[in-house]
């Protein structure tokens, strides 16, 4: 059975006078020690369907269909108070800015211990322990020293690193990660992901990585759901992905990234800019930029079609009469 | 639409379109228009501004309306009660109440108006030199702000009104002298902060000349910030005034401003309660209504609410 | 080889904090960029890069050191007509591609602000057909003039301040982060129309950036920063063949590749701690706090930046002995 199951998740945001369609349409699954990164750029919905999820939606955002299936039990009804006791103990998530996540006026050890205080029946004296062992888990020098001392006195790297530890202060099922690394530099970067790798190894965490980087996905993940215009367009497993891609919007993705490897001199770029989600198109998202674009693209809404027992792509060109089309071209 | 047939001609190419891949859905609006949709939306804000205005009106043309003027007094109906021939009765001269009432709230709204107007100028003023030559000038032209801040303000206003003759003039003039300082240091931020935004930057570069980054980046971007805390200065000037002429200093009989009237009318408040209450409740009109409009006009225009 | 467009010479810009602190922001820096190329300056958050880029473009007094465009000084106190000439030949583009544009005004005046400072008579419908080219070229169309900047997306904005910097035919353009705020695909369309404006004009970059595997796409040579300090320079090939520096080897080591085979069979040079804060740096290398091969003479005596080959410049002490 999966951890976590989410399906055809529909959130839409109120602004002052129009509605933005953020998410229309997610399902995805995450199994046990699985690492899902969830791809796309800025207004894809790939933040608001893990907010959704986690019943952190802003005051102006809705749930308006869909189902979240944690761990057996039906979350998509739980209230926030319900989902707040979840969350720490069971899925706990950790933000791009370390500093918005941390109280400026607690030190780090008491704001682990806090964590632990509410989710789980422990003495003062345990919990100090637990939360000392918990930064040297996380990489932190000194950590009998540093649990005394306020975020402040931490650099960037390290207070994600706090961040992390209090996330996993319960041995969560499932670690959301949004953005973990985006406003650090690439030499903590790295570091960073090193530490989340092997964490992951230590204690058996699932992780939902919600990234636009595409190196970053290569490094950790193994699974890999690519959004835009509010819906994934392909899912599958991270070789699947990056090597035999199907979808012309993860193609163009991955051929858009300068390659350091690589010198061929030539970058490909997608032309145009994504829907406004306020109106977004009536079929495929991706149709106005796509320069495979087929009349049925701009009409209907193409399903998802397997093309392995992992790999999923909404595409119509994955339909048999375009392979009909496409084989005619060719003779 | 999802019911639509799938035929095989469908599956042909589609032309690009250039004008699709750069569409933009939203309307265009400028920031104010954007801002006055929101405002509009508040209904606290729009009823707020609905009675603003019909009190204005009221001040401008409930004297004209009346069959009394405000200064006439008529030992014969002193004291009258509100009825067909006095719609707010009359005071202890006779005179008619909601003649004077409405020319009070006139006077009063002209004194606030008019302080308003001249902290906003000032205070511009003061506050954007001091930001944009910055370095000495400001760090001296920030310590007089400071010192004026130092002295309570009622004080300077008390002081100015006893050797001043009394008048409009004057109540206006003792409430500007202090009360720009508060629009000067918001202006001056306001600046500050703008100065070293990179679309000023950019403006320099391109040789934008000072004159034209003041005019064409600067002040268009603080307008927001001067307007609404004009909103808030305007009820408290009429606070300030009402209680200038309450305490005794400030407008004299037989001129009326909300200020007098309630004076008058807190006499006899015990025998002819009405004298009091009408100016009252038109005076914490004024006021609220003015706050909750300010405040709808902070939310509106605060660029940090844009979508 | 061309001529040389732009030279920096021991450039320094400090930034006095309280009484006592001094942040060096820019500590001795010297460069050439010749005419028609692109040099690409990478470095993390706080390395002086952008501070760089903005006393280059006299946005900032320079403590110390000198900026010679065509031979010309062009930094410290200029005449008014020197000054109009620098602004004719030099442009920025800006990183924030919310706040680089002000959020009052048509797009339409945007770009043609410019236009306006430079030559106040000019017709309205030449200033008018003037702004839809610029748009044109920037890939966006004649309607969206009278719009105003919240309307568009990140990368319309960015192309919207290159249309803007590009209106007054500049010979030399300063990129300053001009992608980092913006999406992939949008990063590799941003760049592209850079590098299509630059054969289409003949344009010299000096292109600022963190992301090192862009720079390295767009620019003909790279510098490296560290702390205020060029650590390196060299030709874009070289740097990714040879890296000479250590810190230089940590920053490629650290990039993820967007290619999971290779990326589970990598290791990396982790670097350990972070960056020092740049108020009251002390004597010796900038880099031997997080440097495996720090030595006595490192925390003793600052290296020099020296041409170790042709065209490739380092700051170490120990780079030959590795």
């Amino acid at each position: 059975m999966s951890l976590l199951e989410v399906r055809d998740l529909h959130i839409s945001l109120q602004t002052y006078d129009n509605v933005v369609q953020a998410v229309r349409g997610v399902s995805f699954s995450l199994e046990p020690k699985d690492t899902l990164a969830i791809v796309g750029e800025s207004g894809s919905g790939k933040s608001i369907t893990v907010k959704g999820i986690m019943k952190l939606l802003p005051k102006t955002g809705r749930i308006d269909a869909g189902r979240v299936i944690f761990d057996g039990r039906d979350v998509t009804e739980y209230s926030e108070r319900q989902m707040r006791r979840l969350n720490g103990s069971e899925i706990s998530m950790i933000f791009q800015d370390p500093m918005t996540s941390l109280n400026p006026t607690m030190t780090v050890g008491k704001q682990i211990m806090e964590v632990l205080r509410e989710h789980e029946k422990m003495s003062a004296q345990d919990r100090k322990a637990r939360a000392v062992e918990l930064l040297r888990l996380v990489g932190i020098a000194y950590p009998e020293k540093r649990f005394g001392q306020y975020p402040h006195q931490f650099s960037g790297g390290m207070r994600q690193r706090v961040v992390i530890a209090i996330a996993l202060a319960c041995n969560p099922k499932v670690l959301v990660a949004d953005e973990p690394t985006t406003a650090l530099d690439v030499t903590i970067q790295a570091q960073i992901l090193d530490l989340l790798k092997s964490l992951q190894r230590k204690i058996n965490t699932s992780i939902i990585l919600i990234t636009h980087n595409l190196g970053v996905v290569a490094n950790i993940a193994n699974k890999v759901a690519v959004m835009y215009g509010g819906q994934i367009v392909e899912s599958g497993t991270v070789d699947e992905i990056f090597y035999e891609a199907q979808h012309p919007y993860t193609l163009g993705l991955l051929a858009s990234i300068p390659r350091v490897d690589d010198d061929s001199g030539s970058l490909k770029t997608i032309p145009g800019t994504p829907p406004d989600l306020i109106d977004p198109p009536v079929g495929c998202p991706f149709a106005p930029r796509c320069d495979r674009a087929m009349k049925i693209c701009r009409l209907l809404r193409p399903e998802h079609t397997r093309i392995s027992g992992t790999h999923c792509s909404a595409c119509w060109l994955q339909h048999p009469y375009a392979r009909q089309a496409a084989g005619k071209e060719e003779t | 639409m999802q019911n639509m047939e799938v035929t095989k001609d469908l599956f042909g190419p589609a032309e690009a379109d250039a004008e699709e891949r750069e569409k933009i859905s939203r309307p265009t609006r400028s920031g104010f228009q954007d801002g006055w949709i929101r405002l509009k939306q508040n209904k606290g804000s729009v009823v707020a501004l609905a009675i603003l205005l019909v009190l204005v009106a009221l001040a401008f043309a409930g004297p004209a309306v009346a069959r009394y003027d405000y200064y006439t007094t008529d030992y014969g109906a002193i004291f009258q009660a509100p009825g067909p021939a006095h719609w707010f009765g009359t005071d202890k001269f006779g005179r008619d109440e909601w003649s004077r009432v409405w020319y009070g709230t006139r006077i009063s709204l002209l004194i606030a108006v008019v302080a308003a107007g001249l902290d906003l100028l000032v205070g511009v003023t003061y506050g954007s030199v001091s930001a944009l030559l910055g370095g000495r000038v400001d760090a001296v032209m920030q310590r007089i702000v400071e010192v004026l801040i130092g002295i309570p303000n009622l004080i300077i206003v008390i002081l100015l009104m006893m050797v001043m003759p009394a008048g409009i003039g004057t109540l206006i003039i003792a409430m500007s002298i202090s009360g720009w300082v508060n629009m000067a240091r918001l202006v001056r931020a306001e600046i500050l902060k703008l100065k070293n935004q990179e679309f000023v930057l950019a403006a320099r570069l391109l040789g934008t000349s000072n004159r034209e980054i003041i005019m064409k980046h600067l002040i268009p971007n603080t307008v927001g910030v001067i307007v609404i805390n004009t909103m808030f200065t305007i009820p408290s000037a009429i606070f300030t005034e009402a209680f200038l002429s309450f305490i005794g200093i400030g407008l004299q009989e037989p001129k009326a401003s909300l200020g007098v009237l309630i004076n008058s009318g807190f006499q006899v408040i015990n025998s002819h309660a009405y004298l009091l209450f009408v100016p009252a409740v038109v005076i914490v009109l004024i006021m609220v209504c003015f706050s909750i409009l300010g405040d709808g006009l902070r939310d509106a225009f605060d660029p940090q609410m844009r979508i | 080889m061309s001529e040389v467009l732009l030279e920096v010479k021991n450039l320094k810009k400090y930034f006095q904090i309280g009484k006592k602190q001094t942040l060096k922001a820019v500590d001795g820096v010297s460069f050439q960029i010749r005419k028609g190329e692109t040099l690409g300056l990478v470095g993390e958050s706080g390395c002086g890069k952008s501070t760089l880029g903005r006393t280059i473009m006299r946005l900032y007094h320079p403590t110390a050191g000198q900026v010679l465009y065509n031979g010309k000084r062009i930094s410290g106190h200029l005449s008014k007509e020197e000054n109009r000439e620098c602004c004719r030949k030099m442009q920025m583009i800006f990183q924030d591609p919310y706040m680089s544009l002000d959020p009052r005004m048509k797009v339409v005046d945007i770009v043609a602000e410019g236009l306006d400072s430079q030559n106040a008579a000019m017709s309205r419908e030449e200033r008018e057909s003037r702004v839809v080219k610029l748009l044109e070229m920037v890939g966006l169309q004649r309607e969206h003039a009278g719009r105003f900047p919240h309307e568009f997306s990140g990368g319309q904005r960015q192309r919207i301040g290159i249309a803007r910097a590009l209106a007054i035919r500049p010979e030399f353009v300063v990129a300053d982060e001009p992608i980092s705020a913006l999406d992939v695909s949008i990063q590799a369309q941003v760049v592209n129309l850079l590098r299509k404006l630059q054969d289409e004009l003949g344009l010299t970059y000096l292109f600022i950036a963190h992301d090192i595997s862009m720079v390295k796409y767009i620019s003909n040579r790279i510098g490296v920063m560290y702390l205020g300090s060029l650590v390196e320079l060299t030709s874009s090939q070289a740097m990714f063949d040879r890296a000479l520096h250590p810190y230089t080897q940590a920053l490629l080591s650290a990039i993820p590749l967007p290619d999971p085979k290779t990326e589970r069979k990598r290791s990396r040079i982790v670097l350990e701690g972070t960056v020092p804060s740049p108020v009251n740096i002390p004597e010796g290398c900038k880099f031997c706090s997080r440097c495996r091969y720090a030595e006595d003479v490192c925390r003793r005596i600052t290296p020099g930046f020296h041409q170790v080959e042709e065209g490739h410049w380092v700051a170490c002490h120990r780079y030959a002995e590795r």
